[in-house]
């Protein structure tokens, strides 16, 4: 069982989870992810582990509300067990260093994208992020994404935070300024396809994290897979991250609907 | 052969058994016939075992049906060398204890092989009654007898040497390894990545055709040797190789299963409704999709597809039925020859309203306006020349094409090497396929203190295969850590 040491409310959707698993804290690296189940009767869902203290023992995940699951996971208290947790799962991100990379997120999408962005820094890269949401309210970690970003655009779809406009206006007004090394995109699919599509147009490397239908996690069903590059790619174990330009996001975007 | 058994052929009891009954009155016995639940009543359930067991008078007489040969050629068709007569006269006595006890001797999981073992074309495809064209004695029946009805004899938990052992995969290959390890008085632990113990027992075979209870009871002789089991935790991701040395295990057993569902690689593949066998059967099996109460979703296809031939095939079509499609057609691309499974999964397959098209290959699926699969189109083919392994290879009928009705596809064409534990140690070399490679009669990997067995070097084998590599890792592990 995995105890919930602390839970911070995001927002109406969106809450932050401290999770007890310290084996997972110490062995985790941006870009991994868990596949949790909440009860005896769940189901196994994967979320991207949004930050790890191993001191401590615990890896923090931050949950939307979209699902049956979700909710209840959502709805947890601190002291609550979450009955399974299994990870780190998929490969890391590859950092690269000394370059200019573009972090963007939409969403919770900004939470798995965080440990990114600070390893991006660390490794010496110049980082801007760019953050998007529908509204000023749905923005989330912006400090904590200042804090390791060179530079921090918000984008809101309805303008009542930073600009108003979608994430790839963000991303494309960097484009159009500085040269470019590396673009790292994390959020919704459909905002993912439209970053990837905007990139190609500059011909800059864009790398994109997966959230697809899972069950196992570990390579075993299947359930997960996307064409990419016209080969059928499993994401759990050669994800969850692939180059955003060869990624076909229009059939992602229908496999994601498999149950609803 | 079996020295080291508790009931040797030259034991007085065993003779004078074979004494008591003349050879001739004892072919003249008819096979025993598996009492079965009537097929209307096992598709209304997906955890009601089909085969019901042979009762105490059964079994006793099917027992008497063997010979006791003097040179048992049954022993050399099992993959473990179970001592076949051993156990079986044991049953003919009425000592079912002692039919278990030689049952353990070499198998750890003698319930669950004496179900799901293809004793047709092991053990009993071997038994004297064969040249004397009749039907052999039904080991594999006997076999689930003595495991279903002897009271296991407690075995005494052996002194602890306090070396400790990791095992990675909880499979049949790991379990067995885990057993043999226990009783030599090693510390042993079980990792397991998924949250239940039990692996292709759990997840792949259904409970109409191995009861999960069947699992717990054997999982459960296991904890009771001193064996500790740990879910969610995937060797190589939350415990790397090195974690394991600095917790203070001296080997590692690798048994992660086969892993990796193999597609085919042909347009509409991807769309809505088409899953892998795995898929299907691990929504359903484990995680319990289609009972209520239970979160995991699963799509109740009407006109079900299964493509493939093999025992994954006809678990999954018999699953469909129970899951109340009202058409459910195997697809496969040789004949009925051919076909991978066991003659009992299609016989009763059959029997449950599961349409064949042998000498069929799907070449398309075709999707609605949702991108969910609504149709397949399927090749016609003939068989041509006999390929490397001497079976017929399927040749396509040029302009042999038809479109049949579909709204649930499940491929279920093989599985391939999981790359994720060879990718996480390093130094673990690997085939050309992928599998671990493992040395055949050490089980022993490039590293020297990791062993290999079950479907990660198999690439996909059976249940008593994997079992017998643990078994075997377990001797030499247990050799090399004496000799060091």
């Amino acid at each position: 069982m995995f105890k919930i040491v602390s839970k911070e409310i995001f927002s109406a959707n969106v809450v932050k989870l401290e999770v007890e698993a310290p084996r997972i804290a110490s062995s985790r690296r941006p870009g991994h992810f868990v596949i949790v189940i909440d009860n005896a009767r769940g189901e196994r869902i994967p979320l991207t582990i949004a930050d790890a203290d191993p001191a401590k023992g615990t890896i923090t995940l931050v949950v939307q509300a979209i699902g049956d699951s979700t909710r209840r996971i959502c709805a947890m208290e601190p002291g609550m067990e979450l009955h399974d947790v299994v990870g780190p799962l998929g490969h890391a991100t590859a950092i690269r260093a000394g370059g200019t990379v573009v972090c963007c997120g939409g969403g919770v999408g900004v939470a798995p994208l965080l440990p990114i962005i600070k390893a991006m820094k660390q490794a010496g890269n110049r980082v801007i992020s760019v953050l998007a949401a529908r509204t000023r309210e749905l923005i989330i970690l912006e400090e904590q994404v200042r804090a390791h970003s060179d530079e921090v655009i918000i984008m809101t779809d309805d303008g009542t935070y930073g600009t108003k406009g979608l994430v790839t206006d963000g991303v494309e007004s960097v484009l159009r300024r500085e040269h470019v090394d590396e673009v790292v995109t994390i959020g919704p699919a459909v905002m993912m396809k439209f970053v990837s599509l905007l990139t190609k147009k500059y011909d800059v490397p864009t790398v994109a994290s997966l959230n697809t239908i899972m069950v196992d996690g570990t390579g075993m069903c299947g359930a997960c897979r996307v064409s990419v590059d016209g080969k059928n790619r499993f994401v759990c174990i050669d994800g969850p991250e692939f180059d955003a330009h060869k990624v076909d996001f229009d059939e992602m975007i229908m496999r994601l609907k498999s149950y609803n | 052969m079996n020295e080291n058994t508790i009931s040797p052929r030259a034991a007085t009891w065993r003779e004078e058994l074979r004494k008591s009954m003349p050879a001739r009155e004892r072919t003249s016995i008819a096979r025993v016939a598996m009492p079965e639940l009537t097929p209307d009543d096992r598709v209304r359930s997906l955890t009601d075992e089909v085969n019901a067991g042979l009762n105490c008078e059964q079994a006793v007489m099917e027992a008497k049906r063997c010979l006791d040969c003097p040179d048992p050629q049954c022993v050399t068709g099992c993959p473990v060398s179970i001592n076949i007569p051993g156990f079986i006269k044991n049953i003919e006595r009425g000592e079912f204890g002692q039919a278990l006890q030689v049952l353990r001797e070499t198998s750890a999981l003698p319930a669950v092989c004496g179900r799901v073992c293809p004793q047709e074309k092991q053990c009993e495809s071997k038994c004297i009654y064969n040249r004397m064209n009749k039907p052999a004695v039904a080991i594999g029946y006997l076999e689930r007898f003595a495991a279903d009805n002897a009271e296991s004899t407690q075995i005494a938990q052996p002194d602890s040497n306090g070396i400790k052992i990791a095992v990675a995969g909880s499979g049949p290959a790991g379990l067995s390894f885990a057993g043999s390890m226990a009783a030599k008085g090693y510390d042993v632990t079980v990792f397991e990545a998924l949250h239940e113990i039990g692996g292709v027992l759990k997840y792949g075979i259904p409970e109409f055709r191995l009861p999960n209870s069947v699992v717990e009871r054997e999982i459960e002789s296991l904890r009771a040797l001193g064996v500790t089991f740990e879910t969610n935790t995937v060797v190589g991701k939350t415990l790397s190789y090195d974690d394991l040395h600095n917790l203070g295990f001296k080997g590692l057993f690798v048994a992660s299963g086969a892993g990796l569902p193999r597609f085919m690689d042909i347009p509409g593949e991807n769309l809505i409704n088409v899953l892998s066998a795995n898929e299907y059967l691990t929504r359903i099996n484990l995680m319990h999709a289609g009972t209520p109460g239970y979160a995991t979703p699963v799509y109740r296809g009407k006109t079900v597809a299964i493509i493939g031939g093999g025992n994954t095939a006809m678990d999954s079509c018999r699953t469909a039925r129970r899951m109340g499609a009202e058409r459910v057609i195997v697809v496969y691309r040789r004949s009925e020859a051919e076909m991978p499974a066991r003659a009992e999964e299609v016989k009763h397959a059959r029997e449950e309203g599961v349409e064949f098209m042998t000498l069929h290959n799907p070449i398309e699926y075709i999707g609605d306006e949702n991108g969910r699969v609504r149709a397949m189109r399927l090749q016609r083919m003939e068989l041509g020349a006999p390929d490397a392994d001497g079976r017929r290879s399927p040749v396509a009928v040029a302009g042999a094409i038809e479109e049949i009705a579909t709204d649930q596809v499940i491929v279920s064409v093989g599985v391939s090497p999981n790359p994720l534990i060879p990718e996480a140690i390093d130094g673990l070399e690997v085939t050309r396929r992928g599998t671990i490679a493992a040395d055949a009669d050490t089980l022993k990997t490039s590293l020297p203190d990791v062993y290999a067995g079950g479907d990660i070097v198999r690439g996909g084998a059976t249940v008593i295969l994997a079992m017998g590599d643990g078994r075997k890792a377990a001797e030499s592990m247990h050799k090399h850590l004496l000799n060091s």
